[in-house]
């Protein structure tokens, strides 16, 4: 589904990606895992448009993205969220996902003017889809809040809430788990599972060991803008190469994280 | 729809505002209107007055030259400023913030060197191509258009900001006018949405000018006078008073600081020549004790909040101890 060839970008003198190359098939949940500063949300913001890689090339479904504008990728089917939350802070939760349904409203201003039967109806079944995905996501508390207002969990949901709005093929998860408890942890996994059970693609990047044998099915390790290892989750925990580049060289047996 | 201004008029009397000032209230409206829509919009745009003049130099050229009645007038300003919006927006709107400040006081000033020379220019260029010199006299440049027909009627000013607010409020509850907010809150995240940043903005940009044209022909059939030193900087400046005064939560806030800050000075006649040290106090006092704005339900709330609980706290302390 998502295709990453010999992707590098630099910065100045910096090289950020080094010639990255990876695959996410389809349906399945891809975990990306680094130590901090190895280049993985500048490796996201690559696929979601925000930034243009200097060389290689990016393929989405078969067709080439890493040119394309953010709106444009996201109207193809990639959605993400952020590893500092990224809300519409002083919108409620239900506008948040008002705009996350951006790409299905088909409404012109002239219809929203004239007030037409059209305009109406896709309203209310926006309306209706943003109530479903704050209730599947245990948000109906917070409808008509003010995002910012919302305790953390709350906001890391609705920006998942947000980012699923959008009917995603791809969803790109920039440390999803960040600042959660356990529970809350857990919870959060369940709920990507479910919607690996529902058709969906995803790429997390996470440094929660926990969450990523939950529900990742491979694993690429990212460090100094290289891939250095690919496996899944228990290839990877017992990999020299990983367990070196976090925690240097010393032999360990209690895993990479 | 006459008694009905008389009586309003009469009404705010006392506060030194008779039907003229009360035009220019109306006026000022519009500008906070436009100057509302970018802002809404997270873009910090002072291009209006520069708009403004666009719309006044177009409209005064249908009405005057051509002969055209004010709805035609008002029209070609405002089709006028569209126009001219559209390049100027593609590259400006890249910019950010203060940036974006900057670019679009230059434009301001770009208007008002043009209409200044307007006239040697073009009657530079029918020289060379005539090859003997040719007068050339038709904007005046820092003389101004005079004798404008006194076309502007109190009841026109007050339909088109019904209808403009009509229009505004419907926009709120439309995808697009989410997306206007989407943007203001985070562009980047907005982009993410799928929403076309650079179309929006750009759109806003426009309707924004139209908008800050429309005042201009208004007023032009004011003033009855029009020099390109009242669209400069300064004007510029005060447009932005309006939205900072009446605050941009609502599309009812700049709309109160434009009707505020025009009427301020005739109502502070009393005071005569410290007129501009009151109209900067209230601004102060606004900045500091109602950062919303005047008008800002939620700010509103929040003040009276602190207040209630600073008596409850002092009453408290006086009970302890």
């Amino acid at each position: 589904m998502l295709e990453l060839s010999h992707v590098t970008r630099q910065f100045g003198g910096l090289t950020a990606l080094n010639d990255v190359s990876l695959s996410v098939p389809t349906g399945r949940v891809v975990g990306l895992i680094g130590p901090n500063g190895a280049g993985k949300t500048t490796l996201i913001n690559q696929i979601s448009g925000l930034d243009h890689p200097t060389s290689g090339g990016i393929s989405f479904a078969g067709q080439p993205i890493h040119r394309a504008s953010p709106h444009l990728i996201a109207r193809m089917g990639i959605a993400r969220t952020y590893q500092n939350i990224r809300l519409f802070g002083q919108m409620s939760a239900l506008q948040n996902l008002l705009i996350g349904q951006h790409i299905q409203g088909r409404g012109s201003l002239l219809g929203a003017i004239l007030f037409s039967a059209a305009y109406r109806a896709e309203e209310k079944r926006l309306d209706l889809r943003a109530r479903e995905l704050l209730d599947r996501f245990d948000l109906s508390h917070a409808t008509d809040s003010p995002a910012a207002s919302l305790p953390y969990g709350d906001q890391r949901r609705l920006e998942l809430a947000r980012a699923i709005a959008t009917q995603p093929r791809l969803l790109l998860l920039d440390e999803p788990t960040a600042g959660m408890n356990p529970n809350e942890t857990h919870a959060l996994g369940e709920h990507v599972l479910a919607l690996r059970d529902e058709g969906l693609t995803v790429l997390v990047i996470e440094h929660d060991m926990t969450f990523i044998h939950q529900v990742c099915d491979e694993i690429y390790v990212l460090n100094f803008g290289q891939i250095i290892a690919h496996g899944t989750p228990d290839d990877i925990k017992n990999n020299p190469q990983v367990i070196e580049a976090y925690l240097g060289q010393e032999d360990s047996n209690d895993g990479a994280a | 729809m006459d008694s009905i201004i008389e009586f309003v008029i009469s009404l705010l009397k006392p506060l030194g505002v008779t039907e003229p000032v009360f035009q220019f209230m109306l006026v000022s409206a519009i500008l906070g209107l436009s100057i509302y829509l970018t802002l809404y919009t997270g873009m910090f745009s002072l291009a209006n007055a520069g708009f403004m003049a666009i719309g006044a130099y177009f409209g005064v050229a249908a009405t005057q030259f051509w002969g055209w009645p004010l709805w035609a007038g008002l029209i070609v300003g405002m089709l006028a400023a569209a126009l001219i919006a559209i390049p100027i927006g593609l590259p400006v709107l890249r910019l950010k913030d203060i940036y974006l400040a900057i670019a679009t006081i230059g434009f301001g000033e770009v208007v008002n060197v043009v209409i200044l020379n307007f006239d040697d220019v073009v009657a530079a260029i029918m020289t060379a191509l005539q090859g003997e010199r040719v007068r050339f006299r038709l904007i005046e440049g820092a003389r101004g258009i005079k004798n404008i027909p006194r076309l502007t009627e109190t009841q026109y000013l007050i339909f088109f900001l019904i209808a403009v607010g009509f229009l505004i409020t419907r926009l709120h509850r439309s995808r697009f006018g989410r997306s206007m907010a989407a943007i203001r809150e985070d562009e980047r995240a907005a982009a993410n949405m799928g929403i076309n940043v650079t179309y929006v903005k750009n759109i806003v940009f426009i309707l924004s000018a139209m908008l800050a044209a429309a005042a201009g022909v208004f007023s032009a059939h004011l003033t009855r006078i029009i020099t390109p030193d009242a669209y400069g900087f300064d004007r510029a400046v005060d447009i932005l008073s309006f939205a900072v005064l009446g605050g941009t939560s609502t599309w009812l806030g700049p709309i109160v600081g434009g009707m505020t800050l025009t009427a301020l000075p005739e109502t502070l006649r009393a005071v005569n020549q410290y007129r501009g040290v009151f109209t900067g106090a209230v601004l102060l006092a606004v900045i500091l004790f109602l950062p919303g704005g005047l008008v800002d339900p939620a700010g509103a709330r929040n003040t009276l909040r602190r207040i209630r609980s600073h008596f409850r706290r002092a009453t408290d302390s006086t009970r302890t101890p």
